[in-house]
């Protein structure tokens, strides 16, 4: 392999990194403000693609459909949040996970009855098609804008939580809930806050990549899959891990689906190497979150600990 | 307390996993019942949930057909949500409660192998509007079972066939790692020989930058995949903006009409397979394609025209004989005595078609979708490769 495509390779990886970090991101931050578990986070990545093409599809402009995408996925994440998730702060966490299950089904159909059963037409504005050289690598302009997102959101969400009043209100948040409460902060907007930006990030992520994949029903659950082994790799609660958990797992993904079936062509006919690299590719991930597991139980980053 | 809920999040994810698999479950009726003791006939189909928009098709381009002959039929149609089990218990039902003569409607081949065997060594006849396993052609046909559709080899094959009269000689393929994927490029090799790179994907991934780069570094002269749904508009998609000039090349499952809905233009240019189009040029497919389009307000995928053929033909046998006198009815299938949408059809001796296989490239449409224009026959009179396994 030329050092060219290892390169691109590598931009892949860690393309792939930003997205699952703007999914983990928003998980991980409910989960630490608020020890909630929400299965149903992957179904508001899917709410946002929808609006997105939605929007897309009657203005005619790809950023507006982007922002309706990210403000339609917050405003079903407040409805949400008041209407269900708001009950569960205070039960275990096996209730919160049949709830927010509920929530996959209701969405999933929900959606389908809006928006029809088939596949949605969403495409990347024209602006950013076609690929620029980097050096002697030739990448997609609209994978690299994603990767600037993924910076600046990071950035962002380091800023908001490390230098605001609120960011300072979501650390108490974390540490101790019944203080910050007894001190006078209200609570229950605070967590909605938190909710609507976690919600808000999943449907940026959700209108990004629907304009490159496919925006369909069922489009969150893959991904909310990932994103929760992100998080666990992380270490739970913690933005910082998820960062790193997110570009470990992108490139590691990305890279096991290229190498390990040249791998396997050293000693096997290329058509077994091409079916045993892919099959063990697609559990890489996963052993990376056990090895990692039995090093450090807690993952890389515990918060609070 | 940290481990527990690592442990919970951890239940979570397979909980969620499960959630993709569970979520559809149900089914309707529609039972449409014009005169006393009709011919019943039990329809299993995928109405729900990611890839439903095929047995819509296949529902309506047969419902069409029943209408338009306003035949004497009792039609029962169920959702099988793309499970087997519901699949299967459902086909218990019909044959046991409903008592149908006559089973059709699977989409899947996973599906089909649970419900298929089991029914038509009952007695029930059963005739595949889409799924055609190898196994069905093979060692395993039957004197019940008939495939209007074709063999799952079929589109691919002809495929390999056309690109090397074509002159093409280094094609990069892929499909997805599980028994249609590989059998797609197993078909598609017998016929084209050696490929320049060859890569499985994991079933259900959506981004393809990986293998898009592979594809770039390769020194391939062409690209063909067989990546079914929502895999193959996101490919598609990702594949025009990567700015490589290989022309591309697939079966039209990737490329039926729906589907180039939502891909949009990067579809343009490519070529593919089918047994069937909606601008061939035959009075049986000018009068479905018309119907079609007035009663649904949309142009006909491959598989509504499938659905079509499946309907016309069990009208065809009914003609000549009930099903309740199972040899004269089978003989009647096996004549397949009706005016194909797809012009000349008959069966080979293991009730798969022997058909032409056609060339469609993708064109830009009049509205903003693009649509498939037939540009010519990929392979004339093409009979699958399982037939002598069979032995019927």
């Amino acid at each position: 392999m030329t050092l060219a495509l290892t390169l691109e390779q590598l931009l892949n990886g860690i393309q792939f990194g930003v997205m699952l970090f703007l999914m983990a991101s928003g998980l991980t931050l409910i989960f630490g403000v608020m020890g909630l578990i929400n299965l149903a986070h992957g179904s508001l990545y899917m709410v946002g693609a929808f609006v997105c093409a939605y929007v897309t599809g009657i203005t005619g402009s790809f950023w507006l459909g982007l922002l309706a995408g990210a403000l339609g996925a917050a405003i079903m994440g407040v409805i949400v949040e008041v209407l269900v998730i708001r009950r569960l702060y205070q039960r275990d966490h096996l209730d919160q996970v049949l709830a927010t299950f509920a929530l996959i089904l209701i969405l999933s159909e929900g959606t389908a009855l809006v928006f029809g059963s088939q596949p949605l037409w969403l495409d990347i504005p024209s602006v950013l098609k076609g690929s620029i050289e980097l050096g002697s690598v030739v990448y997609p302009v609209y994978r690299i804008l994603i990767i600037i997102v993924g910076v600046l959101v990071a950035l962002g969400l380091y800023l908001l939580i490390s230098r605001t009043r609120i960011g300072m209100k979501i650390r108490a948040g974390e540490n101790d809930r019944e203080m910050i409460g007894a001190l006078g902060v209200n609570i229950s907007v605070l967590y909605t806050f938190v909710f609507a930006v976690g919600a808000a990030l999943a449907g940026l992520a959700g209108s990004l990549v629907g304009a490159l994949q496919s925006v369909e029903v069922g489009m969150g659950e893959p991904v909310l899959i990932l994103a929760f082994v992100v998080i666990v790799i992380g270490g739970i609660g913690s933005i910082k891990g998820a960062l790193i958990g997110a570009m470990l797992v992108g490139i590691v993904d990305t890279l096991g689906r290229v190498l390990l079936p040249s791998f396997f062509q050293w000693f096997m006919e290329p058509s077994a190497a091409a079916s045993v690299g892919s099959a063990l590719a697609s559990m890489l991930i996963y052993l990376l979150m056990a090895i990692i597991l039995a090093i450090k139980p807690k993952g890389l980053f515990p918060a609070n600990d | 307390m940290k481990k527990i809920v690592i442990g919970v999040v951890v239940t979570a994810a397979i909980v969620a996993s499960v959630a993709a698999l569970v979520m559809k479950g149900g089914g309707y009726k529609l039972t449409d019942v014009l005169n006393e003791s009709p011919t019943k006939i039990g329809m299993i189909t995928t109405l729900s949930g990611g890839g439903s928009h095929l047995g819509i098709d296949v529902r309506d381009g047969f419902m069409l057909a029943t209408e338009m002959a306003n035949a004497n039929l009792e039609v029962i149609i169920r959702d099988d949500a793309r499970k087997p089990d519901i699949a299967k218990s459902l086909a218990n039902e019909l044959i046991q409660k409903d008592k149908v003569d006559i089973l059709t409607g699977i989409i899947w081949s996973n599906l089909a192998m649970a419900v298929v065997p089991p029914t038509v060594r009952g007695g029930t006849f059963y005739l595949s509007p889409n799924a055609g396993p190898s196994a069905l052609a093979g060692k395993a046909c039957h004197e019940n079972y008939f495939n209007v559709a074709w063999q799952n080899n079929n589109l691919h094959e002809a495929m390999g066939h056309f690109m090397k009269a074509e002159g093409l000689q280094k094609p990069f393929i892929l499909a997805p790692n599980y028994p249609a994927g590989t059998d797609a490029l197993t078909g598609f090799k017998s016929r084209f020989g050696k490929a320049e790179g060859e890569i499985f994907t994991k079933l259900g991934q959506k981004d393809y930058a990986a293998e898009i780069a592979q594809i770039r570094a390769s020194n391939a002269d062409s690209v063909f995949f067989f990546l079914p749904g929502g895999m193959g508009i996101a490919f598609m998609k990702q594949y025009a903006s990567s700015g490589i000039e290989l022309p591309v090349f697939g079966p039209a499952f990737s490329f039926d009409e729906i589907i180039l809905g939502a891909v949009g233009n990067s579809a343009i240019g490519v070529k593919n397979t089918s047994q069937w189009a909606y601008d061939l040029d035959n009075p049986a497919n000018e009068k479905f394609v018309k119907a079609f389009r007035a009663k649904y307000d949309r142009t006909p995928t491959l598989y509504a025209s499938q659905g079509y053929d499946t309907a016309n033909l069990i009208l065809s046998a009914i003609k000549k004989a009930s099903p309740s006198d199972k040899d004269a009815f089978r003989s009647a299938l096996e004549s397949a005595d009706f005016d194909s949408v797809r012009g000349s059809f008959k069966f080979g001796s293991n009730h798969h078609p022997i058909q032409n296989i056609y060339v469609r490239e993708v064109v830009a449409g009049n509205g903003k979708k693009p649509t498939n224009k037939l540009v010519g026959v990929a392979i004339s009179d093409l009979q699958d490769a399982y037939v002598s396994q069979c032995a019927l």
